[in-house]
C-alpha cells in the first residue's frame, strides 16, 4: 500500500515535471535563429518566397510564439507529439520505432557496467595494495578519461576491421532476413560493440565507487563480527558487505541514467545503431522541432522512470530506507 | 576422338553458359550513403539524396550517356517543332507503373506541370506553357520561347514521371504522404523504408526495358559516420558507395584489396565550392576588395594540401567538364603583393597592427574538409593582406541559412551545384531578378550587373550551341572579373565500389540516374 502510494505520488510529480520540460524545451528551441523550413528549402535547393511562406503556414510557423506554445502543450496533453517536419511522419511512431533499440543498448550497457564494475571494484577492495588493485585503478582511469566516440572508433577498428569478429554497424543484418532466435542472436552480436563502448566509461566509474565503498564497509564492525563468527571470506563479502557497498553504485547508476542516454547519441552515431540517439542527431541537424521536442520529452520520461526504478531498487536492497519520507 | 573432344568442350561450354549469364543478373547490391533523404520524389525536391533513390523508383522521358547525349528512356524518340517552341515525345509502348497501371502521356503532362509548379528550380521549366496529349503515347511540350535546357530538364534526377492516379489527388505535392512511399515506373520498387536507417528496393519485374535491372534487390544503408561507412565497405558489408566525399579516408579505401575508387560520372551535377561575398556591405561593395581577397587565396594550396590533391581548382561559375565551361577567364593566381596593391587602391589603409579591415566568414555546417577547413585557412591567409577574419560557426543548417539569406554576413563558404544546364543551376546565383531576401541559394550576394542579366536572358533561349557557348564564355569572364564570388574548387565526388561490379553509373548524372545496368561479375 505504501509502495502504491509512493508510486502514485511520483507519477503525479512526473506529469508536472514533464509539462515543465515540454514548455522549457519549446522555448529554448524557438530562441535559436532559423527554423525547419530553412532546412527543407535548403535541401530542396532553394525555393520561391511564396513556397517558403506556404511551408511556414503548413507547419504552423506563421503563428506567434505563445499561440504555437499553447497548441503544442494542448496537443502533448492529449498524447499527440505532432508530425516530424523532416520525415513527414508522426513523431510518436518514429520515436517508438527507435525506443526499443536505445533501451536495449542503454540497459545492456548499464547492466554490464554495474555487474562488471562492481565485481572489479570488490576484487580491488579485497586486496587494495595488490597489483590487481592498481590495475583496476589504471583501467578505471583510462576508461573514464577516454571520450566515448574515440573509444567507440577504436573498438570499431579493432574488432570490426583489424580483427573482424564483430559486426561494424547496424542492429541486424538486413540482407539475411533472419527471424526468431536467429534474429535475436544477430541483434545480440551487433549489440556487443556499441554496448561495450557505452559501458566502458561507466564501468570505470562504478568500479572506483564499488572499490571505495567496499573498502569502507569491509572495515566496519558488523563485518568484523561476521569474520569472528568464522564465516568464509566470500560469504562475508558477497552476502554481508556487498548489500551495503552496492548502495552508492545504485544511487549513481540512477543519476547517470540521463548521462547514458546522452552518451547513446554518440555511440549510436558511430555504430549506426538505429536508436533514439541517432534519430535525435538527425532531428537536431535539420531543426526538426517537433521531432526534437518529442525525443526530449520521451527521454525525460525515460529518465523519470529510471529514477523511479532506482528508488524502488534502493528500497529493495535496503528496507531501512524510507523512499516515501 | 578429336570429334568427341570438340563435342565435350562444346558441351562443357553449353553447361557453363547459363552460369555465365546467371552471374550477370540477380543478387543484392548493398549501397552505402551518408545522405538522409526527406522523401523520394524528385519532382518537388532537388539534391542527390532524393535523386539517387528517386531515379530508381521513377522513370523519366530521357536519360543521358557520359558524353552529354540524350538517350531514349520513357520517350523512345523526340523532336523539336515550331522553331524549338514545341517538343514532341513519343512514349514507349507497354510501360507500366509498379501497380500495373499503364504510363500514358497524361501522366507525362501531369508530371511536367507539377514539376513546373513545385520544383525549387523555377527556371527549369519556366518556358513551358502546357503539355498536349494527342494520344496516350504522344506528349507535346508547348513552350513560350525556345528553351535549350529542356532536354536536360527531362533527366531522371529532375523529371520523374508520376502516376496521376496516385499524385493527382489534389493533395499538396510538397507534403504528399506518398512522397515517402511512391509508385513509379522505374527499374526498382520500394519494398521498405525505415527513416534514417535503410531503404530496400526490389526489382520491378514489369520494367519496360527487357532484362533490366540486373540486381534483384538494392539495400541502401544510411551511415552518419564516414569511419563506420569506410569500415563497412572494407568488410564488404557494403558494396557500392556513390558520392563519397571524405578525402581523409579515400587513400585508405583505394589501397584496400578488392575495392576501387573512381571519380567518373556525375559531371552534370557540377558541384562548386566557393567563397561568396556580400556585395552590398562595405568594404566588399568595392570590386577591388573582392578581387584582392580572390588574389590572396592560394587555390593550389587548398587543392593540393588541404584536399590532398583530390580536388580541382574551379575557375568560374560553370563547373569544368560541362559543355559551357570556359577556361578563358583571367584566373586569380595567388599573389599577395597584387592583393595588397588592390587594397591600397581601394583606400583601405593599414591601421594598428597592420590591419585594414575586419570581416567575418561563415561556412555551411557539416562538411569540414570543403567548408570549415577552407574558412579557417582564410584567417591566417587574409591576415597577410591586412584583413582580420573571424570564423563564424553555425551550429546547424537553419542558422547558417538564416544568416546568409538575410544578408547578415560578410563572406561565406558555400557549395552550390550547376545541375546540368546553366539555366537550371547557374543563373539563380547571378540574376539580379533573383535577389530575394529570405531565400537561400538565390542571389544572396546581391550581385547586380545589367550586362550579365542580358547575357543570361539571351543564352537561356539561344538554340545555336556555338552562339550560346560564346554568351556563357562572356558571362564567365565578366563574373570572374567582378568577383561576387571567389571560386575555390570543384567538390570531389568519388565512387567507392567492389572491383567485381560492372557497368557502374558513369553517365553525366552518376548515381542520380537509374542503376539498371550494373551487375556483379
Amino acid at each position: 500500500m505504501r509502495i502504491a502510494y509512493f508510486i502514485a505520488r511520483r507519477i503525479a510529480y512526473a506529469i508536472g515535471l514533464l509539462l515543465a520540460v515540454a514548455v522549457l524545451n519549446f522555448t529554448l528551441i524557438h530562441l535559436a535563429p532559423g527554423d525547419v523550413v530553412e532546412t527543407i528549402v535548403g535541401e530542396m535547393g532553394g525555393a520561391s518566397t511564396e513556397t517558403i511562406a506556404a511551408l511556414r503556414k503548413t507547419y504552423g510557423l506563421d503563428k506567434g510564439f505563445f499561440e504555437q506554445l499553447a497548441i503544442y502543450v494542448s496537443r502533448v496533453a492529449t498524447g499527440d507529439l505532432g508530425v516530424s517536419t523532416y520525415f513527414n511522419r508522426p513523431v510518436l511512431g518514429l520515436v517508438a520505432d527507435r525506443m526499443f533499440a536505445t533501451v536495449l543498448l542503454v540497459f545492456t550497457a548499464l547492466a554490464t557496467a554495474i555487474v562488471a564494475g562492481t565485481f572489479l571494484g570488490i576484487t580491488a577492495a579485497r586486496r587494495p595494495s595488490s597489483w590487481l588493485g592498481a590495475l583496476v585503478t589504471i583501467v578505471a582511469l583510462l576508461g573514464f578519461s577516454a571520450p566515448v566516440f574515440w573509444s567507440g572508433l577504436m573498438l570499431l577498428l579493432l574488432f570490426a576491421s583489424v580483427w573482424p569478429i564483430l559486426p561494424a554497424s547496424g542492429m541486424y543484418d538486413i540482407a539475411s532476413g533472419a527471424t526468431g532466435w536467429a534474429h535475436a542472436l544477430d541483434v545480440a552480436h551487433h549489440l556487443v560493440l556499441p554496448a561495450a563502448t557505452l559501458a566502458i566509461i561507466y564501468l570505470a566509474l562504478y568500479s572506483r565507487l564499488a572499490r571505495a565503498s567496499m573498502i569502507e564497509v569491509l572495515g566496519s564492525d558488523y563485518v568484523r563480527t561476521a569474520r569472528a563468527k568464522g564465516l568464509s571470506e566470500n560469504k562475508v563479502v558477497f552476502k554481508h558487505a556487498l548489500r551495503n557497498a552496492i548502495l552508492p553504485v545504485v544511487t549513481i547508476a540512477g543519476l547517470q541514467f540521463s548521462g547514458m542516454l546522452a552518451g547513446a547519441v554518440l555511440v549510436e552515431t558511430v555504430f549506426t545503431w538505429p536508436g533514439m540517439g541517432l534519430l535525435a542527431f538527425e532531428a537536431i541537424l535539420r531543426r526538426d522541432t517537433q521531432l526534437i521536442l518529442g525525443i526530449l520529452l520521451l527521454s525525460a520520461l525515460l529518465v523519470i522512470v529510471g529514477n523511479l526504478l532506482t528508488d524502488l531498487a534502493y528500497r529493495l536492497i535496503d528496507p531501512r530506507i524510507r523512499t516515501d519520507g | 576422338m578429336r570429334m568427341f573432344g570438340r563435342n565435350a568442350v562444346f558441351a562443357a561450354m553449353l553447361a557453363l553458359m547459363p552460369q555465365a549469364f546467371a552471374q550477370k543478373a540477380g543478387g543484392t547490391l548493398v549501397w552505402g550513403t551518408s545522405q538522409v533523404a526527406r522523401h523520394f520524389n524528385p519532382a518537388v525536391q532537388s539534391g542527390y539524396a532524393t535523386a539517387m533513390v528517386g531515379a530508381q523508383l521513377f522513370s523519366s522521358p530521357l536519360r543521358f550517356d557520359d558524353k552529354w547525349n540524350a538517350l531514349p528512356y520513357l520517350a523512345e524518340s523526340w523532336s523539336f517543332q515550331d522553331d524549338g517552341k514545341s517538343l514532341l515525345l513519343k512514349l514507349v509502348a507497354g510501360a507500366t507503373f509498379h501497380d500495373g497501371k499503364p504510363v500514358t502521356s497524361e501522366d507525362v503532362a501531369f508530371s511536367i506541370m507539377a514539376i513546373k509548379a513545385n520544383h525549387p528550380f523555377s527556371s527549369m521549366l519556366a518556358a513551358v506553357e502546357r503539355v498536349d496529349t494527342p494520344s496516350p503515347t504522344v506528349a507535346v511540350i508547348r513552350m513560350s520561347q525556345p528553351h535549350p535546357a529542356i532536354l536536360l530538364a527531362l533527366s531522371p534526377a529532375l523529371c520523374p514521371i508520376l502516376p496521376t492516379h496516385i499524385f493527382g489527388d489534389g493533395v499538396d505535392l510538397k507534403t504528399h504522404p506518398r512522397n515517402t512511399n511512391p509508385i513509379g515506373s522505374g527499374p526498382y520498387k520500394l519494398a521498405e523504408y525505415k527513416p534514417g536507417e535503410h531503404i530496400i528496393l526490389e526489382k520491378f519485374p514489369g520494367f519496360f526495358i527487357k532484362d533490366r535491372p540486373k540486381f534483384d534487390r538494392i539495400i541502401v544503408r544510411i551511415f552518419r559516420d564516414s569511419n563506420a561507412l569506410a569500415v563497412a565497405i572494407e568488410r564488404k558489408d557494403v558494396h557500392f558507395v556513390p558520392f563519397w566525399s571524405d578525402l581523409a579516408l579515400l587513400d585508405r579505401l583505394a589501397k584496400t584489396p578488392g575495392l576501387a575508387v573512381s571519380d567518373k560520372g556525375g559531371e552534370a551535377i557540377g558541384p562548386l565550392n566557393w567563397l561568396a561575398f556580400n556585395t552590398k556591405k562595405k568594404p566588399l561593395d568595392d570590386v577591388r576588395v573582392r578581387q584582392a581577397i580572390s588574389y590572396a587565396i592560394d587555390r593550389e594550396f587548398i587543392t593540393k594540401k588541404l584536399h590532398s590533391g583530390r580536388t580541382r581548382i574551379a575557375t568560374g561559375p560553370i563547373a569544368p567538364g560541362t559543355p559551357f565551361y570556359s577556361a578563358a577567364v583571367d584566373p586569380y593566381k595567388a599573389d599577395v603583393e597584387k592583393a595588397n596593391h588592390l587594397l591600397d587602391q581601394a583606400g583601405l589603409k593599414k591601421g594598428a597592427g597592420g590591419m585594414r579591415a575586419a570581416l567575418s566568414v561563415d561556412y555551411l555546417p557539416g562538411g569540414s574538409e570543403q567548408q570549415k577547413n577552407v574558412a579557417e585557412y582564410l584567417k591566417p591567409q587574409l591576415r597577410k593582406i591586412g584583413i582580420d577574419v573571424t570564423v563564424r560557426t553555425s551550429p546547424d543548417f537553419p542558422t547558417w541559412a538564416k544568416r546568409v539569406s538575410s544578408q547578415e554576413f560578410d563572406m561565406t563558404m558555400d557549395a552550390v551545384f550547376n545541375w546540368g544546364d546553366p539555366v537550371i543551376g547557374v543563373h539563380r546565383t547571378y540574376l539580379s531578378s533573383n535577389i530575394r531576401p529570405g531565400v537561400i541559394w538565390s542571389n544572396t550576394q546581391s550581385y547586380s550587373n545589367p550586362e550579365v542579366d542580358d547575357l543570361l536572358a539571351r543564352a537561356s533561349v539561344e538554340r545555336d550551341v556555338p552562339k550560346r557557348r560564346a554568351m556563357y564564355q562572356e558571362f564567365q569572364k565578366v563574373v570572374v572579373e567582378e568577383a561576387p564570388i571567389a571560386f575555390i574548387n570543384v567538390l570531389p565526388y568519388f565512387s567507392v565500389y567492389e572491383k567485381n561490379l560492372r557497368n557502374l553509373p558513369t553517365t553525366i548524372w552518376g548515381a542520380t540516374a537509374p542503376i539498371d545496368e550494373m551487375y556483379r561479375e
